[in-house]
């Protein structure tokens, strides 16, 4: 059951957030090893294993995955002030920095020395990512069918990159990993009802 | 009104954006170039920007093109827009979730998702790791040419010390001293050099 939720917690929440948000380049999953630091490591807000389902019930809802996993937090640890707190951390830094470079963004692109470190950046934010798989591999419980979907969607991402497998309906976008995540859940529960072929132990 | 139509049109992209990140761009398309609030080379422009700052993509658009069209006051009212959606949805989910965790269906849905989270961020990995040795994949208002070699030789720098240092601390490098090495990497290789 939550704890009692003090002023301090808020505050908590907004920084480490605010930190998160600040540090956060390329978007989505590079921030993982982040969050995880802060939420899981230091401040113990949330398990490991929670900080999954975070992940993956952000990846089937709307809106940005950072975003989500700032008002899930943010939700667990304070209630509803903590999720304000926690989004409006999160936002802070991006609307402050974009708010600067709008006013001269042609000038900012154009420093040739700025440029030099963004091209920097990309080789980081791979390892950032290498790093984020490399922690939540200890939540998944492999066995032939949860290694075969983590290879299948591993492939299907890495074609998508080659060939475009974007489904519309009308003229809305289902994209793959939204695809790939419905399938997830549909496999989950059969293999629940199966009982058998659980996918936890 | 400018405001009110900023809020809501950066309401319904937030509405309709799934898995985050550059699956908005059609719906920018759509709904931002067609009221020519921006043009559609400052798009491009600003993926670059976006993917070189802070941030997930859709704050820093928002607050870009409402920045452009109605100052301040403007990219207030976008971001509060494409943030909103998603706010209110994770927490319905998020009170429904402590009520439902316990039950063995969903605990049985999450466990068949986490290896597709998992593979999903994996193969993004080896994505973006792909797009760091295309050269070309540099953005169209960069003047900085690299090639794929000096890009392969700050990855393989940056991957020696992140190996290093879980070698010898037994945990991985804070986060932000990777992104600093690999800025600090860049500006040596690409800008003195």
């Amino acid at each position: 059951m939550r704890k009692k939720v003090t002023f301090a917690t808020l505050i908590n929440l907004f920084l480490a957030f605010m930190k998160i948000g600040a540090l956060t380049f390329g978007g989505g999953y590079a921030m993982i090893s982040i969050i995880e630091r802060e939420a899981v490591e230091k401040n113990r807000w949330i398990s490991q294993a929670e900080m999954f389902d975070i992940l993956s019930i952000s990846e089937s809802t709307p809106g940005p995955i950072s975003v989500n996993t700032a008002t899930f937090v943010g939700f667990r640890v304070a209630g509803f002030w903590g999720s304000f707190f926690a989004t409006l951390g999160l936002a802070l830094p991006s609307f402050v920095v974009i708010l600067l470079i709008s006013f001269f963004y042609k000038t900012f692109l154009s420093w040739t020395v700025v440029q030099a470190a963004f091209l920097g950046i990309r080789a980081g934010v791979v390892i950032l990512l290498f790093d984020a798989v490399l922690k939540l591999k200890k939540i998944v419980k492999f066995t032939p069918l949860t290694l075969f979907l983590f290879i299948m969607t591993t492939s299907l991402i890495v074609l998508s990159f080659f060939f475009n497998f974007n489904l519309s309906l009308g003229s809305f976008k289902f994209s793959l990993s939204i695809i790939l995540i419905l399938l997830g859940f549909i496999i989950g529960i059969i293999a629940t009802a199966l009982k058998k072929g659980e996918l936890e132990k | 009104m400018i405001f009110f139509e900023l809020f809501y049109v950066f309401f319904l992209i937030g509405l309709f954006t799934f898995g985050g990140g550059y699956g908005m761009i059609p719906l920018i398309q759509e709904q931002v170039v067609a009221r020519g609030w921006i043009d559609a080379l400052s798009i491009t422009d600003f993926i670059a920007i976006s993917e070189s700052t802070p941030g997930p993509f859709a704050i820093n658009i928002a607050t870009f093109v409402g920045s452009q069209t109605g100052g301040i006051f403007g990219a207030l009212c976008a971001t509060a827009g494409v943030v909103l959606p998603s706010f209110i949805i994770i927490l319905i989910i998020a009170v429904l979730i402590s009520r439902f965790m316990k039950n063995r269906f969903v605990r049985g849905a999450l466990s068949g998702v986490r290896p597709i989270v998992l593979g999903l961020i994996f193969g993004t990995a080896i994505v973006f790791l792909i797009k760091l040795i295309i050269s070309s994949s540099n953005p169209q208002s960069f003047t900085l040419t690299s090639s794929y070699r000096e890009s392969i030789a700050i990855f393989l720098m940056v991957f020696g010390f992140y190996l290093a240092y879980r070698h010898f601390k037994k945990k991985s490098p804070h986060p932000i001293a990777i992104l600093a090495i690999s800025a600090l990497l860049g500006m040596t290789i690409f800008w003195v050099l």
